[in-house]
């Protein structure tokens, strides 16, 4: 599947060479800090955002209860409104949908607009093989085209390039000339995009949400070049993931609420698009034949699970926002196209956990992204659980089995735990430096603690347990009263 | 009042002078502490890194032991391991009804130490005296999960001479995680550091904080920060027990 794309790496070996390119990791913390200033302010003009969160929790719930009668819906809807509609059960069918209507058209040229599901499935390699050339329209999925690069993040999948590293790509790859400021590269990248969207026959495009009420698909973006896909091809397929459903209007309206707020900080994005179908009689623009394509891909398989809840994520990336560690080792560390908090759980919960490369423990379970989550998925516990899992299932390292063994043996035990103790003071006490009382980077050739004390010194257990003290204060305490009863 | 203390096994293994300074504060509010000594650790550790069944075991001696106190409190002095407590261990006996039913009663009796002065004892001065700038590490646990936000700021702020500072993004995780530290110590290692610097930044004297785990994690930071030569003046760290025991 292609939602792993660095399984040749464990979790260590992806987060240190993320930690070490100084670039990409400053990249990523200054925009964590302007998306926390910019959120944190528009949900605080928003005394009802708790309720919010609670409704579009609620009515997220509620599709996941009814997929399929949303499914339906929404399938029948969009029908009666003119798309023609494919089920995918998974990856494959859909890349065999999508080929077949290539094919269908002697199609060669296509122009594509935001779509997570297509990176899941690895659509762009697969029509490239095929021989169809196409070519990402927005900004930061042409960069990562034209680099030959993932994306970092789920919103913003381009954060860790600047525009000198931008304007050189483009300088190499595509024969620019101009300088690094970004409004001359937008201006060159609109100047090679116009040839495109007007030779491409086909476009493609992802769907924030579908309505299943009225069988509309709908498109967020900022720049625009998602209404070009959608209106300059003649032939449109849009993906749809079974898990973006929303009842009706009202439902949408709730999501959009949280969606833009939750993701960049804005209110609303600049475009925001409702599809209902393709061109009618007497439009002047549209497709003229809409291709929807649902698809499932490992979804249904959360539901009655306990990730169950990671099927109302709406893909904000408020969570990696948040997240401090996604802050260190950015998205590459992980190794899917999923990043962060959410993807991790989702990630993990649709490949199972034997390629994983440690992944659910890039997280210190400080429940920030859950706290951010516009939909309040609790994803600290669900990264735990996925840890609860791997080790039923025993994809846990075997080497800390027995060590784990042994904490459970002296946390459980009080008379274990003594004994322990006091073997390991004096042991403890050799190894520390004498005047900070700490066992400092001289103790980083034992195996356990050298991970800690190459970046910290480590306290040395102290002479008497508090519980001893405690004994012999209560003693000396209980006598005192007795006696402060006597000179009464 | 008669309670129960929970210390947590950092503070019973390393930092006693911790105990000892919650035991003078809470005595001196008049309360009678009684602490199991059969009880070890929360197991947190364990629960974290997936061992659900090894958890089980640990946590069956954690409850049982405070079960057996009837006390009408327990007062944690850390955190993290109330929220394991609270939070993490009902899911772990859901099938099992005896342990569920003593588990909720050890549960309800729960509060964090500066929860417990201000909700309970209904005092925010406890006549502390600490003429020093301080600022606060809001531990994500304490501060998220379980939501004891006010309680330690107000003890804080009526300390005499004690100047509060707030520090960067004082709710933002330290890196310690548990076995989080040990397993991935390079990121943990990142985002200690990066805790430490927002520290320093704010000025401060002192950093204090209700957590022990958390704060032998910074302190550990510190310190290495110090005698390589990133941080040119001692900045102690220290439990808000203690400075809430504090008569400088
Ligand atoms: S709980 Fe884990 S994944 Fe969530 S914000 Fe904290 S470190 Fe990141
Ligand atoms: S898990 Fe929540 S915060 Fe993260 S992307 Fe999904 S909806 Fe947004």
């Amino acid at each position: 599947m292609a939602i792993l794309y660095n399984t040749d790496q464990n979790l260590r070996e992806r987060a240190s060479s993320c930690i070490e390119n100084d670039f990409k990791h400053n990249a990523i913390e200054t925009a964590q800090e302007t998306f926390y200033v910019k959120r944190g302010q528009l949900v605080e003009e928003m005394p009802d955002w708790e309720i919010i969160r609670d409704r579009a929790a609620a009515i997220r719930n509620d599709v996941t209860k009814n997929l399929d009668f949303y499914v339906k819906q929404f399938a029948e809807r969009a029908e009666a409104n003119g798309c023609i509609m494919h089920y995918a059960p998974d990856g494959e069918d859909a890349l065999w949908e999508i080929l077949g209507i290539f094919a269908d058209h002697g199609a060669a040229h296509a122009v594509k607009s935001k779509s997570m599901m297509s990176e899941e499935i690895g659509l762009n390699e697969v029509l490239e093989q095929a021989g169809v050339d196409i070519i990402e329209t927005d900004c930061a999925e042409n960069i990562l085209q034209t680099a030959g690069d993932k994306p970092s993040h789920i919103v913003v999948p381009a954060l860790h390039f600047d525009r000198e590293a931008i304007a050189e790509l483009y300088r190499k790859k595509r024969g620019y000339e101009g300088s690094s400021v970004p409004e001359e590269i937008t201006h060159f990248l609109r100047s090679i995009l116009r040839e495109e969207f007007l030779a491409a026959e086909v476009g493609v495009r992802g769907c924030n949400f579908a309505v299943a009420e009225t069988g509309s698909t709908t498109l967020v973006t900022n720049e625009g070049n998602g209404r070009m896909v959608d209106t300059y091809p003649k032939v449109q397929i849009i993906l749809v993931g079974i898990d973006r459903i929303v009842p009706d209007l009202e439902a949408l309206d709730t999501m959009m609420c949280l969606l833009p707020r939750s993701a960049v900080g804005a209110k609303m994005t600049a475009y925001f698009s409702v599809d209902s179908g393709p061109r009618k009689p007497g439009e002047v623009d549209g497709a003229e034949e809409v291709h929807i394509v649902i698809m499932d891909n490992g979804r249904h398989t959360l539901i009655n699970t306990e990730f169950e809840a990671m099927l109302r994520c709406c893909r904000c990336g408020a969570c990696l926002n948040i997240c401090p560690v996604y802050r260190h080792i950015t998205g590459h560390g992980y190794g899917s196209i999923y990043p962060g908090p959410m993807g991790i759980v989702l990630t993990a919960a649709l490949e199972g956990y034997d390629n994983l490369g440690g992944m659910p423990f890039a997280c210190s379970l400080c429940g920030a992204c859950a706290e951010h989550c516009p939909v309040e998925i609790p994803l600290h516990d669900l990264i735990r659980q996925h840890r609860i899992n791997m080790v039923e299932e025993h994809k846990n390292n075997p080497v800390e089995v027995p060590i784990f063994k042994g904490l459970e043996l002296m946390w459980s035990n009080r008379a274990v735990y003594g004994t322990a103790m006091a073997a390991g003071r004096p042991i403890m006490k050799a190894l520390a430096d004498g005047e900070k009382g700490a066992m400092d980077e001289s103790s980083a050739w034992i195996p356990i603690v050298k991970g800690w004390t190459s970046k910290r010194d480590f306290d040395v257990l102290a002479p008497e347990l508090f519980r001893t003290w405690f004994k012999k204060h209560k003693k000396e305490r209980n006598a005192g009263s007795e006696e402060g009863g006597q000179d009464r | 009042m008669k309670i129960a203390l929970f210390p947590g096994c950092m503070v019973d293994m390393i930092y006693p002078e911790t105990g000892i300074a919650a035991v003078n504060v809470l005595e001196r509010l008049g309360c009678e502490i009684s602490l199991p000594d059969k009880q070890v650790c929360c197991g947190q550790g364990l629960v974290n890194s997936g061992y659900a069944d090894g958890t089980r075991s640990v946590a069956k001696n954690t409850i049982k032991a405070y079960d057996a106190c009837k006390e009408d409190f327990i007062v944690s002095l850390t955190g993290s391991c109330m929220n394991a407590i609270v939070n993490d261990y009902p899911p772990l006996f859901e099938d099992d009804p005896v342990f569920s039913a003593k588990l909720r009663s050890v549960t309800s009796r729960f509060r964090e130490f500066t929860q417990f002065i201000v909700d309970e004892l209904g005092v925010t001065d406890v006549g502390a005296s600490f003429p020093h700038t301080v600022t606060f590490h809001k531990s994500c646990h304490s501060t998220r999960l379980l939501g004891i936000k006010e309680q330690p700021l107000k003890l804080l702020d009526n300390v005499a001479g004690l100047q509060y500072i707030e520090m960067e993004h004082a709710d933002r995780c330290c890196g310690f995680g548990g076995t989080f530290s040990f397993k991935e110590p390079e990121i943990s290692g990142e985002m200690v550091r990066e805790k430490c610097r927002t520290i320093i930044e704010s000025g401060a004297e002192v950093v204090t904080g209700v957590d022990s785990p958390c704060l032998m994690n910074i302190k550990g930071a510190l310190s290495r920060m110090r005698s390589t030569g990133e941080l040119d003046r001692d900045i102690r760290v220290m439990h808000i027990a203690r400075i809430l025991d504090a008569k400088e």
